[in-house]
């Protein structure tokens, strides 16, 4: 290809990718907003406000003061800043009643209109019967619908504060069974100081009728956004969970460091799919979320089974590695992920797969697709365990690039102790060609429509895995994430 | 239809066609000969708009458009189609995805609604067997891992969907055995009308066996060297390019 046509064809993938950010909006509305700093005082003042019982507290300070003894991780192909911890405000709440609102008629119509124009109406009768929602705003929730519902089949579906108070024994039970405050540094931050987010328990032989869904908000500035997911499927229970995230446009850089745990016991099914959409900062790299978030799931029981389905198209730097511990005979453990990189934002994700229980198996699925000048790394660890006998895994990394200036990067990680493992891994590195993209525009069809056909058909194999509503989401996503990105 | 007068193109600074002249009516079917090098590729390219090339001279007129001034999208969007030489995979995206979103480019551009699932396959099963498919052709990804003829094939089923008003149809003959040359050929005489121009670019006489030109050019080093009708095709099989080249 002669020079000048590569470098038009670089400009038109340029083109392609920036987009605008539909989710950067702010909201006006009064909040009460801590001081930024972070103290053993924080610590004691988000737990007071929460009204929080005694062995919380309790867990919050140690996770503190361990965390007072840990260095940021560098290992991850990612560069940024050192970020100022005393510079955050740890919480920021919305005004609202004390109590918070009884039913959607107290919430800020301010906040209805939020979630309207981000696609997730609040109204239970504007929602597609089938998709229940916990909308966290900044440090809480503000919203949890068919609630009542669900309760009917014992199905608790309600923000983590709440579920503090309304089922002590779960939460003492269950909080840092998978992800112990101890397990890494955003953890140890996380457990020290998060606010809120979505606590679901299925219980024993009770298939969830309706998707439930958590959509956070980071709306504050200097804010961080700590939240904290716990999820049990007990005996024979399923569920589907979905979570979406975005963020205002903000020049400055913002922390999310989530926790997510999920639990399943003998023959549960948990099935979690994220579309991540923080926004990414601009196309010099300016502002943008930092989103270290550990997410883990034991398949505590036999026959058990967790998928992880993720898209991540968002934030600034991305680090997250959704695992799975196959503790449980037979337990299967999947991981299918698409992530998109593009201008300056930086991903570094993938999974671990922990086999320790007999006739296990995982299957881990990534797409890359890096553009602009963006870095975007697959990592996975694959470790069988001493005593899991005939343990089985199928790895797949494929690297889709556009342009010359981005890179793709895998580090697969295998550790096997048992010889009657079966371990495959596949890995391929490809570039949107100048003849697929002419042979669309000869049908017809522009750039941006060629573009966005090109990566779905890449990222197929993922996207099925998503529940239909979040499908045709993540599909436009996808192209909008990399308009402006090839010609 | 078309009308190219003194078309000069070059890739890389280096002039692959130097004055090229043609006119092609609506309803005729016209064939490009010549030899490798001699620029049939470069100028179906040109004519589709396909990015790297350098006009430095010459028009290209299409419907009394300046078909040079529209990008490759709007061009197809108008009626002008390529039946490609080597037709490209695209993994994962169904054939099925890439016509609708095809077909309804081109009603967008006409002014008209997409077509919704139902009509749209009616639609799509007449013509399967315009060219002897398969339903089970529709699922499959783009192009991936068809054998030679089932790509050509491919190509036709597009056009006949797609109904354009110029199909230039490059080196379609090429890796086709007797039995796909002659599924391909019918697809394509079925699709000749009044108001449809087809220009065939071949290096070989053999596809003209089965779709008869009005007329054939001789192509040598960037220049139509020679013009006449089928029987040209005829003259040249026997006497090769060098009598061409001879005679120019």
């Amino acid at each position: 290809m002669p020079e000048t046509e590569q470098a038009q064809e670089l400009q038109q993938i340029d083109d392609v990718l920036d987009s605008d950010y539909k989710a950067g909006f702010v909201t006006d509305i009064e909040a009460d907003t801590f001081l930024p700093g972070l103290s053993e005082q924080t610590v004691r003042d988000i737990s007071r406000i929460k009204g929080e019982p005694e062995f919380l507290l309790e867990w919050r300070l140690k996770a503190y003061r361990h965390w007072l003894t840990l260095e940021t991780p560098k290992w991850a192909h990612v560069h940024y800043p050192e970020i100022d911890y005393q510079s955050i405000s740890y919480y920021s709440s919305p005004k609202q009643n004390k109590d918070g609102p009884k039913s959607l008629d107290e919430v800020d119509p301010e906040l209805l209109r939020t979630y309207e124009k981000l696609g997730v109406p609040l109204d239970e009768r504007a929602r597609l019967a089938g998709v229940a929602v916990d909308a966290v705003f900044d440090s809480v929730s503000v919203a949890n619908t068919f609630q009542d519902k669900l309760a009917e089949d014992g199905i608790l579906f309600m923000p983590f504060s709440k579920a503090v108070h309304q089922h002590p024994e779960l939460i003492k039970k269950y909080l840092g069974s998978v992800v112990p405050y101890r397990d890494n540094f955003y953890a140890a931050l996380n457990s020290a100081v998060f606010s809120d987010g979505s606590f679901v328990y299925i219980p024993k032989g009770t298939r969830c009728p309706m998707e439930l869904s958590t959509y956070f908000r980071i709306n504050a500035a200097n804010t961080g956004q700590f939240e904290r997911t716990l999820i049990i499927a007990d005996d024979d229970a399923y569920v589907s969970y979905l979570e979406g995230c975005t963020a205002p446009m903000r020049d400055e850089n913002q922390l999310h460091a989530a926790v997510v745990e999920l639990v399943a016991h003998d023959r549960a099914e948990i099935k979690y799919s994220t579309v991540q959409n923080w926004y990414p900062g601009d196309k010099n790299g300016v502002g943008g979320i930092f989103n270290f978030v550990t997410k883990r799931a034991a398949c505590r029981g036999e026959s058990s089974k967790v998928s992880w389905t993720q898209v991540e198209t968002g934030s600034a730097i991305t680090w997250k590695y959704p695992s799975i511990i196959l503790q449980g005979d037979n337990s299967v453990g999947e991981f299918y992920s698409i992530a998109v990189t593009n201008n300056m934002q930086q991903a570094d994700t993938g999974t671990k797969m922990i086999h320790l229980g007999k006739n296990t198996s995982s299957t881990i699925i990534a797409k890359g697709i890096s553009a602009g000048r963006s870095q975007n790394s697959y990592r996975g660890l694959v470790r069988i365990g001493a005593n899991a006998e005939n343990a089985r895994n199928h790895t797949e990394c494929d690297s889709l690039l556009m342009g010359d200036q981005c890179g793709a990067h895998t580090f697969p990680y295998i550790e096997v102790k048992n010889p009657t493992a079966q371990i495959e891994h596949e890995a391929s590195t490809s570039k949107i060609s100048e003849d697929q993209l002419f042979y669309c525009k000869q049908r017809g069809l522009d750039v941006e429509d060629a573009v966005s056909m090109i990566v779905n058909g890449f990222c197929k194999q993922v996207m099925r895995q998503l529940p239909m509503e979040f499908a045709v989401e993540a599909q436009n996503l996808l192209g909008l994430s990399l308009e402006g990105s090839v010609g | 239809m078309l009308e190219i007068k003194n078309l000069h193109a070059s890739i890389d600074g280096k002039e692959i066609l130097r004055g090229i002249n043609l006119t092609v009516n609506a309803g005729e079917v016209h064939a490009i000969m010549g030899p490798n090098g001699s620029g049939k590729s470069t100028l179906s390219n040109v004519i589709a708009g396909r990015d790297g090339y350098e006009i430095t001279q010459g028009t290209v007129t299409y419907k009394g458009e300046n078909l040079l001034q529209l990008k490759a999208e709007e061009r197809a969007q108008r009626g002008v189609f390529l039946a490609f030489q080597y037709p490209v995979e695209i993994p994962g995206v169904s054939n099925i995805y890439l016509l609708k979103a095809a077909l309804n480019a081109v009603r967008k551009y006409q002014g008209l609604d997409d077509l919704d699932a139902i009509d749209f396959l009616t639609l799509v099963r007449s013509k399967l067997e315009l060219v002897k498919m398969d339903e089970e052709f529709l699922h499959r990804g783009v192009n991936e891992g068809f054998s030679g003829g089932e790509k050509k094939r491919n190509e036709i089923l597009q056009m006949a969907l797609l109904e354009p008003s110029l199909a230039i149809l490059d080196e379609t003959d090429s890796g086709l055995d007797i039995d796909a040359l002659k599924t391909v050929s019918d697809g394509v005489n079925a699709l000749r009308s009044s108001d449809r121009s087809i220009v065939m670019i071949t290096h070989y006489q053999r596809l003209l066996d089965y779709i008869v030109p009005d007329f054939v050019h001789v192509l040598s080093e960037g220049q139509i060297v020679k013009t006449g009708g089928k029987e040209l095709a005829l003259e040249l099989e026997a006497k090769g390019y060098s009598w061409v080249n001879k005679n120019a």
